[in-house]
């Protein structure tokens, strides 16, 4: 059964977001997808639902939606308080939500972007194979408004036995970056290089869906000159102007022309995207 | 679409050796110089190098925008007759292509990647190999008179010169439909405008450095503006295949037209 799914609260930022948009990067096409990658899995593989079903990301506020059939629904990634018709429900394993109720996922109560996967997961239109939300590009749905209307897929069965713990991963208290050198290390002086690996950062408030943003010392060029605009790649550490080193995360641009420091393994990207404001950051030197 | 774009020459905004798998690679093979296009001196060598761009990437590195479109260009055959290992992103840049995405990410196997590109001989870039895509313009841009005075010509000549020149997509960015021409010989560069527009209208046919791009869709913009196409929507249209009109390697020639009323 088929079915629809209804915005009663839209939240701060609510996107819908499948596993991305690869292989249209040589067209200017950012990857997009959802930023915490294993949240997004697990939450669709707990509601019966391939990995790469598209779900609900939200941003710090939560969400609450109202489906018109009965669905399974998980709510998973960053922890909050899950209601159904304002009885709590279980947060990290799935929910039976009757037709007409109200799912509400709270705010994150540690970490920013929770994960709201459905039974048969969201429909909208997709846009070069992918139904996640491109902040960058405007690619895809836009960010959810109250009262917006998403299409539900069909629920192929019931939802796999679930296990009594399901690990996810927490919120992260320092945020630990392995750091690939290149391809640009060589514009950056060795006391810059020292720097980065040995200072103290932070998560800047101006970080996004493109990239995490740092507050902290900045690293000096031992090249001034600018930089040919070349591809970037998801996890690129490029270094604009102010010297503050930013993450490149699911919504980067393509190409650019700020110096690339390093690369952070791809496997540290999604603890990075729940690190809210403030929250230490420390790069080191990655082996291989 | 952003600051964070942080491509300082992009439309919109303001070397110790690399080493892959512990071992410093630098081209062996390379780029013929024969037919490599105007300006291209005989003795032209492709100086490819390799960089490392994390486990799953390599960043190749030429010495001349040409030899990366060369190299592209023979990344799309070799792509084409199954010779090359699985990448999922092939981007060029000015004088790169990123290979990103590589199947096999360990060490040994971006190390032996790398050895193979740089043993490759590159045919040179063939310019009249495949039709061009023609773009009608509208040569009445507000920047038309400092363009002609960056080339020391007239701007009633800069349509001519500009509309007789055989254009190449050397790589795409900014935007999505948002295509980085080349084509325009090396004494013909534009410099950017000192204070960008906040806003360009879709469709500005501008010019900047060596290049020259066409806005797919209204946004700030630092380019110099020298005409303009009807019907922008055609640069980008991901519900049609080929999403974009303009993508890397596609030929290009803009034909002047009158303004539609």
């Amino acid at each position: 059964m088929t079915g629809r799914v209804e915005v009663v609260r839209a939240g701060a930022l609510t996107t819908v977001q499948d596993a991305g948009r690869g292989g249209w990067a040589h067209l200017g096409v950012p990857r997009s997808g959802a930023l915490d990658a294993p949240a997004h899995r697990l939450a669709n593989r707990l509601a019966g639902n391939p990995g790469t079903a598209a779900v609900l990301e939200t941003t710090v506020t939560g969400c609450a939606v109202r489906p018109d059939r009965p669905v399974v629904a998980v709510v998973g990634g960053a922890p909050c308080r899950v209601t159904v018709d304002g009885r709590p429900a279980a947060w990290g394993a799935p929910v039976r939500v009757p037709a007409g109720a109200v799912l509400d996922a709270g705010p994150a109560a540690r970490g920013l972007r929770s994960y709201l996967a459905f039974g048969g997961g969201l429909l909208p239109e997709p846009v070069l194979g992918s139904r996640s939300a491109d902040l960058l590009s405007g690619l895809g749905p836009p960010p959810l408004r109250d009262g917006d209307v998403l299409p539900l897929g069909y629920a192929t069965g019931a939802p796999p036995p679930v296990a009594d713990a399901v690990p996810w991963p927490a919120a992260p208290d320092v945020v630990v970056l392995p750091v690939h050198l290149g391809p640009r290390h060589d514009w950056f002086t060795d006391a810059a290089l020292r720097t980065l690996t040995t200072a103290a950062y932070r998560v800047s408030p101006q970080s996004n869906r493109i990239g995490l943003r740092t507050e902290g010392p900045a690293l000096e060029r031992a090249r001034t000159d600018e930089l040919p605009s070349e591809g970037m790649v998801f996890g690129a550490v490029q270094v604009p102007p102010d010297g503050r080193p930013v993450v490149f995360l699911n919504d980067h641009p393509t190409t650019g022309g700020y110096p690339v420091v390093g690369v952070v393994a791809e496997s540290a990207l999604a603890a990075a995207a729940q690190a809210g404001a403030g929250t230490p950051v420390r790069f080191v030197r990655a082996g291989g | 679409m952003s600051g964070e774009a942080g491509a300082a020459g992009a439309p919109g905004a303001p070397e110790a050796a690399g080493t892959v798998g512990g071992m410093p690679e630098r081209g062996r093979g390379g780029i013929a110089a024969a037919d490599a296009g105007p300006g291209v001196p005989e003795t032209a060598s492709g100086g490819l190098r390799v960089l490392p761009a994390g486990p799953g990437a390599l960043l190749v590195e030429l010495d001349r925008g040409e030899h990366a479109e060369a190299l592209h260009a023979e990344l799309l055959r070799r792509r084409a007759r199954g010779e090359l290992p699985a990448v999922r992103e092939i981007v060029p840049g000015a004088r790169t292509v990123l290979l990103d995405g590589i199947a096999d990410r360990t060490p040994d196997g971006r190390a032996a990647f790398a050895r193979a590109l740089v043993s490759w001989e590159i045919p040179p870039l063939r310019r009249d190999a495949v039709d061009a895509v023609e773009i009608p313009v509208v040569y009445d841009g507000p920047d038309l008179a400092d363009v002609a005075a960056a080339w020391g010509v007239t701007a009633d000549e800069v349509p001519g010169i500009h509309a007789g020149t055989e254009f190449r997509v050397a790589f795409c960015g900014f935007a999505p439909g948002f295509g980085y021409l080349t084509g325009l010989p090396a004494h013909l560069r534009t410099p950017r405008r000192a204070t960008p527009r906040t806003r360009v209208p879709a469709g500005a046919l501008a010019l900047a450095g060596p290049y020259t791009g066409v806005y797919p869709r209204t946004s700030p913009g630092g380019w110099q503006i020298i005409g303009r196409m009807p019907g922008p929507q055609e640069l980008w249209n991901p519900g049609r295949e080929p999403a974009a009109l303009l993508s890397p390697g596609t030929r290009v020639r803009f034909v002047a037209t009158e303004a539609r009323s």
